[in-house]
């Protein structure tokens, strides 16, 4: 059996797998097509969110573990393009606003301008720790009563600045820029340094940019949760009351209902796989190309390259910002999908950890195995839960149906999708390290 | 009197919980930095470890209240810790076995390792939610205070009281036991001494006939008894909940890098430079300053430099910045 037979053979499994989830209700498959269609919209966003990360430890052997920051970016980027302006709150707040951020900035490149510039020694360090205060007590003065201007309008229902109104589609770019930005000024800072120290200070980064999230409610109305964001597909009720749609719905055979929720979740997974193979391609053309050829010998030995005259630290730096990009854009999308931004769900575990599960899982160094690790993944993890579920209704089925042992497990069943994932990424590290489509 | 309760305001608000979380931090960033200096990996798994001993000492603590065993003014939590450990232990050289030592014996490289603690970050993460469940466990008993504010008010006569948890006692004093029984150990006893070796040179500790296995294995009991300990305390002081123990490893990471990766006493100085940073930050100064400033010059605000959910950007930007001009950390760790 060649490679590409067996590969092609590993992803209509896992079409299988999802096409199953719609037609049969046996065992944990759930027989709704909607619950097929909502986990295969999520898979393709979790295949583009690993071909980010792939781009970066694929590639190039960084290791981010700030995944969480840059999809939340995304998200934000959503809310700041896409939602119609607050009236009266950029004139309330605008300015005060950005020219606090710029003093912000002013302050921060000063100080280092002046690290820079002056020679070592205490009058240094004074002078450093003196423009700190003296701009962070600017900005203050600036921000707070901006911020308040802001966050009093209609404190109800928005009480934040608002967006630009554009189509929403656009803002998926905007999130990649987003993320590509902020990836900039981390990868300034912290690529250079050794490989865990890239790993924490992402980890950090990520919880930053969402605490960020979390209290600027002139931003993003912070854990108020932005809601109703504008959709690139119908909203199911407008199809449900067109007359040509219900007969088209009814030709097919489905009820207005079913065959509205089906039309909205194609059009998002239409959309999303235009993304996903722009991306998925662009990703396999780089690898081809001398520049992918550049980054893999870089990966493999930085002396050696650095030796041929290869800038390793803007390479790098260049493609932790494209790989972050791709997790920006994804973010936008989830947000766009999921039509609210809720900082408050962003974890870790589930937006960072997860996406790492998919990468290795899949194969680190090559794209196909990206996407097929995300798609998989995803699966599983929603479908540890019944599956959890079942098995510990088999194996307890000799207990009582008060037994406490057996309450207690059925009611912590849905826990184990963690341990579960844990327990996949360890066998593939240690069975089959190169994960399921390996790099060639 | 004004300068007396501005202090006293301080030290209530400020020194004695900086002071107890300082503690908290050094404890987990010594786990931190041996497994560093010893196994040299990061060990992404460190929070989960501290969530998986104090699960096991809030399970033990349970049975001995039910049994009707109590600590008289102390928590019982400190009767069930040593079960609490020896549990932990169990959990980590298993892991140990079966985890760890394959890739040991393959020499993989680092980035490999914390790949790997990664998994078994999961793994205890939902071993911990699915026997304890997600939510906010307490598990303090025996007497709340040692010191009440308003008993300490009648005594002394000032207008700001002085409250000290018995908690606080307990993390402050439990801490330096364990920290004088490690270097102890690590600077008089001949495993100790082993171990050292084994960091600072593998090959010259290997030719000496030091036994890496027999080290390896003393690091992963020492780190167990670190880890719960140090979540214990946190647990008591706060409350014990499974993600924000999995959270407390950006601190955690923090203050061992700080302090120097490999080097016990940094990652101590490191755990309270990040504390005290943490805490002096995100305080709100409107009751020290009210005390020190002239009247007319009270400040309106609550002079609070940032909010208290920015306290990851504090010890994040210590970090970047000791990161940016002292790579090895103040006490010159590794820096491999």
């Amino acid at each position: 059996m060649t490679d590409t037979l067996k590969h092609s053979l590993m992803f209509a499994a896992v079409a299988l797998l999802i096409l199953l989830e719609g037609l049969t209700d046996w065992s944990f498959f759930s027989g709704s097509w909607n619950s097929s269609l909502v986990i295969l919209n999520m898979g393709l966003i979790s295949a583009i969110m690993a071909l980010g990360v792939n781009l970066q430890w694929g590639f190039a052997g960084l290791f981010n573990v700030g995944i969480m920051g840059f999809t939340a970016l995304g998200g934000l980027a959503v809310v700041l393009t896409s939602t119609p302006p607050v009236p009266g709150a950029w004139s309330a707040g605008g300015p005060g606003v950005v020219m606090a951020l710029v003093m912000g900035a002013l302050t921060v490149i000063s100080a280092v301008a002046a690290t820079r510039l002056l020679p070592k020694g205490g009058l240094r360090a004074a002078l450093i720790v003196a423009i700190l205060i003296v701009g962070f007590v600017i900005y203050r003065a600036l921000f707070d009563p901006s911020i308040e201007a802001i966050e009093d309008i209609n404190p109800a229902l928005a009480g934040n600045i608002g967006g630009l109104g554009w189509p929403v589609l656009l803002s998926w770019p905007m999130g990649g820029l987003l993320a590509a930005g902020a990836a900039w000024l981390i990868g300034k800072t912290a690529l250079g340094l050794r490989s865990d120290y890239l790993a924490i200070a992402t980890l950090g980064i990520a919880e930053i940019i969402i605490a960020i999230l979390k209290n600027e409610d002139w931003l993003s109305r912070g854990v108020k949760n932005v809601v109703g964001l504008p959709r690139p597909v119908p909203y199911e009720v407008d199809l449900q009351n067109d007359p040509a749609y219900v007969d088209w719905f009814a030709s097919l055979g489905l009820d207005p209902v079913l065959g509205s929720t089906l039309y909205v979740k194609l059009g998002y997974a239409a959309l999303f796989s235009v993304v996903l193979i722009a991306l998925l391609w662009m990703a396999q053309m780089a690898l081809k190309s001398p520049w992918g050829r550049m980054m893999r010998a870089i990966r493999d030995n930085e002396v050696a390259a650095r030796a041929m005259g290869k800038n390793v630290t803007k390479r790098h730096l260049q493609i932790f910002v494209l790989g972050s990009a791709i997790c920006g854009i994804a973010g936008a999308m989830m947000t766009t999908l999921d039509g609210q931004l809720t900082p408050g769900t962003y974890n870790p575990l589930r937006f960072t950890f997860l996406i790492w599960v998919m990468v290795i899982v899949g194969g680190s160094g090559n794209n196909f195995g990206s996407v097929l690790g995300g798609f998989l993944i995803w699966f599983l993890w929603i479908k540890v839960e019944p599956m959890s579920l079942e098995l510990i209704t088999l194996l307890t089925s000799g207990l009582d149906e008060t037994n406490m042992l057996r309450e207690h497990l059925l009611e912590n069943a849905a826990h184990m999708r963690l341990f579960t994932m844990g327990l996949i990424l360890l066998l593939v590290l240690r069975f089959s390290p190169r994960g399921l489509i390996p790099e060639k | 009197m004004d300068f007396l309760n501005a202090l006293v305001a301080l030290t209530n608000f400020v020194m004695i919980p900086a002071v107890a979380y300082g503690s908290q931090l050094a404890l987990g960033a010594l786990g931190v930095t041996l497994i560093y200096s010893i196994l040299r990996f990061s060990n992404f798994a460190h929070g989960d470890t501290m969530a998986f001993g104090t699960m096991m000492t809030i399970l033990f603590t349970w049975l001995l209240q039910s049994w009707g065993i109590s600590f008289g003014p102390l928590p019982t939590a400190l009767l069930a810790l040593p079960f609490g450990i020896l549990a932990t232990m169990a959990l980590v050289l298993v892991t140990d076995r079966t985890v760890y030592r394959f890739y040991r014996a393959q020499k993989a490289k680092p980035v490999v390792f914390v790949m790997v603690s990664l998994g078994v970050m999961f793994m205890m993460n939902g071993l911990v939610r699915f026997i304890i469940g997600p939510g906010d466990q307490r598990f303090t008993d025996g007497e709340r205070f040692i010191i009440k504010a308003r008993a300490f008010k009648e005594m002394t006569g000032l207008r700001e009281g002085l409250a000290i948890k018995t908690t606080q006692g307990i993390t402050v004093v439990t801490a330096i036991v364990v920290v004088a029984l490690l270097f102890w150990f690590l600077n008089r006893t001949r495993t100790g001494k082993s171990m050292r070796a084994y960091s600072d040179n593998e090959d010259l500790a290997l030719l000496s006939g030091i036994n890496p296995e027999r080290v390896v294995m003393y690091t992963w009991l020492i780190v167990a008894a670190l880890a719960t300990v140090a979540g214990v305390l946190y647990g008591l002081d706060k409350s014990f909940k499974p993600f924000t123990y999995f959270q407390l490893l950006l601190p955690i990471f923090a203050s061992a890098i700080v302090g120097g990766l490999g080097s016990p006493q940094g990652a101590i100085a490191g755990g309270f430079i990040i504390a005290f940073s943490e805490v002096t930050i995100t305080y709100a100064w409107k009751k020290v300053l009210r005390y020190l400033m002239p009247d007319n010059l009270d400040p309106d605000g609550l002079v609070q430099l940032l909010s208290t959910d920015y306290k990851f950007a504090v010890s994040f930007a210590i970090l970047i910045i000791v990161l940016l001009f002292k790579p090895t950390g103040l006490f010159k760790g590794k820096s491999v």
